[in-house]
């Protein structure tokens, strides 16, 4: 364990110490502000347009960070020649994916972190209130989220050929998934067989990643979800990030690495 | 060995090949219709006319607001949302909606859908009515839907419900009647034969303003048009002859209120001739005649002439 978590260290310092997070976070205050700066009727009370703007602005900052994080992590390690040194020392193969997978988890994690106290900080100067259970389950479901995400990029990036197109390829999966998959049923009733089943069975396969996204619910201010509902949805997603952890050691422990 | 006058020769002829086709292009361009740099708004220069798709997208969204994000897709039962809820709310328009607006999404049909319904907004509000908290006295939520419906009248200046669902919205659930008002002259100018806008105009001088003769000004100015407009349809579709109801209606109560009978029961025969309810438009007119006959004025009053100011 120790050191999966030295290797998760190591990570969590090159997120630090890049600079695609601040832009990142300097980008979506810069935008909220401005947005926030329009009048609308001299109604300064307006505030879910603003709300949706800045969490719209994390989800996509959240993943291109995990996304392009993690898809560097493996092919990096192999150009710069580090891995060979790396598995000398006493740590397996899967040690280190576990490690890099935690490292790249928390950094995530941690720049949730900075993001949502942001949109709160935000949120409350026009509402005068703070549902800091809602926000603390969106954020935990979202970290959970990035969680699948962040295990499918580096599956990814044993697979593919280069980190280009494994960054390419996560986010036109993620974007399928958030955009299309809770629709996939509705769609698989209108077609023949055996497309119906086809379209079916992927709709059970894929991880639903857009069961995560409960930004209507907190710009909107619907009450709290049930504590087990995002117990249930939290499982789901940690089974779904541990089954693609699984084909990446997998992968990983027959890869030639030189 | 080579010249090096050549290189130099083709390249003043590519230059002076550019210029006259620059030259002779521009010409073409600044007459061409579609050309687009002729508009000073940066938006038209950069979206064309696919603002008005944009505009009606965001139309939609003020209305999946009002619902506090309970809306369709594309992918859903849309019946009972053909026309968006707070527009036919507002009483602008005529409305066109059928159907069980509370379980468009239908019954579970796996577990991953039954989990999900919990994960997103998945019952049917209003924010005038409370929105997702369910306070009945609280309609001021509706100030929620402003902001697109703002950027809606931006995007497609020309898209009149836009502004009369705005100003309802705006003098009767956010009290800001001089904005309402504003917006609304924004509307006229940019559609100065609308008599949608006009007729809305008409209630913000009646029913906020009390300012009746500018509001009878206004809705007669609006029957002028629509008449101009619309009259001479074979059989005028709903929404217009709602409309129509509205204006007629509304003048016809009006001229009743400030005891203009024969004006009043005018209006009124052609409010019944057009209205789905004839028959309670009849109880209005027997009320009339007996007004008429009580005070007297059968015999003396004359229809008051149309006096259509400019609004």
């Amino acid at each position: 364990m120790s050191n999966i978590v030295a290797v998760s260290g190591v990570v969590i310092k090159e997120l630090y110490r890049r600079k695609d997070f601040y832009v990142l976070f300097v980008l979506t205050v810069i935008i909220c502000l401005i947005m926030g700066s329009v009048n609308f009727f001299n109604d300064d009370k307006i505030v879910r347009y603003l709300k949706e703007i800045c969490l719209l602005c994390i989800w996509i900052c959240s993943l291109v960070i995990a996304i392009t994080t993690t898809a560097r992590q493996i092919p990096s390690e192999r150009e710069n020649r580090t891995l060979f040194p790396l598995l000398a020392k006493p740590l397996t193969r899967t040690q280190l994916l576990l490690g890099k997978f935690l490292g790249c988890w928390l950094a995530c994690g941690l720049a949730l972190v900075c993001f949502y106290t942001f949109f709160g900080a935000l949120a409350a100067t026009r509402e005068h209130h703070w549902p800091l259970v809602s926000y603390l389950q969106a954020a935990m479901l979202h970290w959970v989220m990035l969680g699948v995400v962040i295990a499918f990029a580096l599956f990814g990036s044993l697979v593919f050929s280069a980190p280009s197109a494994n960054t390419t390829i996560c986010f036109v999966v993620v974007t399928f998934i958030l955009v299309l998959a809770r629709h996939l049923n509705k769609i698989a009733l209108h077609l023949p067989e055996p497309r119906r089943s086809v379209v079916y069975g992927l709709y059970y396969v894929i991880p639903h990643l857009e069961l995560f996204d409960v930004r209507d619910l907190i710009i909107h201010n619907w009450p709290p979800i049930a504590w087990n509902v995002c117990g249930v949805a939290a499982l789901y997603g940690l089974a779904y990030a541990a089954a693609f952890l699984i084909s990446a050691c997998l992968v990983f422990r027959r890869k030639a690495i030189n | 060995m080579r010249s090096a006058r050549l290189p130099v020769l083709i390249l003043v002829a590519l230059l002076v090949f550019c210029f006259g086709s620059a030259a002779w292009l521009d010409l073409w361009f600044q007459s061409w219709q579609g050309n687009r740099a002729q508009s000073a708004d940066l938006l038209n220069v950069l979206l064309g006319d696919s603002r008005k798709m944009f505009a009606n997208h965001f139309f939609v969204k003020a209305d999946a607001y009002f619902h506090s994000g309970y809306y369709p897709t594309v992918f859903d039962n849309r019946e009972a949302f053909q026309t968006p809820h707070m527009a036919e709310d507002s009483g602008t328009v005529g409305g066109r909606n059928k159907g069980d607006e509370q379980a468009f999404l239908g019954k579970p049909r796996d577990w991953i859908d039954a989990l999900s319904r919990k994960l997103f907004p998945s019952r049917h509000t209003h924010l005038d009515e409370g929105g997702a908290s369910g306070d009945l006295g609280n309609s001021s939520g509706v100030r929620e839907i402003m902001p697109w419906l703002r950027i809606s009248a931006e995007l497609n200046p020309n898209d009149i419900r836009t502004y009369t669902v705005s100003a309802y919205w705006l003098r009767e659930r956010m009290g800001k009647v001089a904005e309402a008002e504003d917006f609304l002259r924004d509307g006229l100018r940019a559609n100065p034969d609308s008599y949608e806008i006009m007729y809305e105009l008409g209630r913000v001088y009646a029913e906020n303003k009390h300012d009746e003769t500018r509001a009878r000004n206004l809705w007669e100015a609006a029957l002028a048009q629509w008449e101009k407009q619309e009259a001479g349809k074979p059989d005028p579709e709903r929404a217009l002859r709602f409309l129509f109801v509205e204006i007629i209606s509304h003048l016809a109560l009006l001229e009743e209120k400030q005891g203009n009978y024969p004006q009043a029961l005018a209006y009124m025969e052609r409010w019944k001739a057009r209205s789905p309810y004839p028959a309670a438009v009849q109880k209005y007119i027997e009320e009339v005649q007996r007004k008429m006959s009580s005070a007297g004025q059968g015999h003396t009053d004359q229809p008051r002439q149309s006096s259509a100011m400019a609004p």
